[in-house]
């Protein structure tokens, strides 16, 4: 594996290119077909205001794909990925109002877990509307 | 009713090989956005070590997730699924999941807590190749909501 960014080129509290990734009803209609979820609260708003929730939502793991997007690019390589783990605490609510909402992730090398296997601990924060839309949100990556 | 604490360490047969197809993984990229050339470039995937395009790390959760079904739709077990969300998603991998794996997974009650009336429950899935060899392990933790009282 070839990763772009040297262990020893990172500390503690080395940050991450933040990125943000807007997301559409087209967007979540699209996710829905490639990942096989077909729930309706992430396509019909008529559904999702019956279960209770205030319009349309994205799929976690739709969240949860785009926050890793902030180590693999920084990476290079998305096989040096060890460990990715997230808890998913508020919903990102998608209005189909032409604009849609936009997930904000950035990161920062939470710990240097092994000089060996050249690993670090990146924990990640993700918000929508600015609120915190995924928790204890972390992966462990090898550098080069 | 909460759920039997006696499910805890059960394990399901593993699943009917899941072949992983280029074109699939192409997909899934393009809908989350990542133009990452590992995901569709067999020559740049090449390039970083691997012997074919690999997948983005959560693309292996469909699989999965699909074989959880056999837990989440267990009679003796009865989770309310209508009651159920995804609480928490986790990913330890061996390597990268890539175009050519037929992938077989293993599902396994992990533990069963009662929270303030909600169950939380996590199902751990062992992801192996066609060779037996480990590949990712996943661990999906659903919490079924407290029924409402009549």
């Amino acid at each position: 594996m070839v990763a772009t960014v040297a262990y020893d080129a990172v500390e503690a509290g080395t940050e991450l290119p933040a990125q943000s990734f807007p997301v559409t009803r087209e967007t979540l209609v699209r996710y829905a077909g490639a990942s096989g979820d077909f729930n309706p609260i992430h396509w019909n708003e008529r559904f999702a205001r019956e279960v209770g929730l205030p319009d349309v939502i994205a799929h976690g793991m739709f969240t949860m794909a785009e926050a890793i997007r902030v180590v693999t690019d920084w990476v290079g390589d998305p096989g040096a990925v060890v460990d990715y783990g997230v808890r998913f605490t508020k919903p990102v609510v998608v209005p189909d109002d032409g604009v849609g909402a936009v997930i904000e992730v950035s990161g920062k090398v939470a710990q240097k877990l092994d000089d060996e296997a050249r690993t670090v601990r990146v924990d990640l924060t993700a918000t929508s509307g600015g609120q915190k839309v995924l928790g204890m949100s972390r992966a462990v990556v090898r550098l080069a | 009713m909460p759920l039997d604490q006696s499910f805890v360490g059960r394990s399901y047969p593993p699943t009917a090989p899941y072949e992983v197809g280029r074109e699939k993984i192409r997909e899934f990229a393009e809908a989350v956005g990542d133009a990452n050339p590992a995901y569709t470039d067999p020559e740049a995937a090449k390039a970083l070590g691997h012997p074919d395009v690999i997948a983005p790390p959560t693309f292996v959760f469909a699989i999965a997730f699909r074989a959880a079904g056999q837990v989440i739709e267990d009679p003796q077990l009865g989770l309310d699924y209508s009651r159920v969300v995804h609480g928490d998603q986790k990913f330890a991998y061996s390597r990268p999941v890539r175009a050519g794996d037929r992938l077989s997974v293993t599902s396994t009650i992990e533990s069963i807590k009662s929270m303030a009336g909600n169950d939380i429950m996590d199902v751990r899935g062992e992801v192996r190749d066609e060779a037996g060899e480990h590949v990712v392990t996943t661990i999906i933790k659903l919490v079924a909501r407290a029924a409402e009282e009549d």
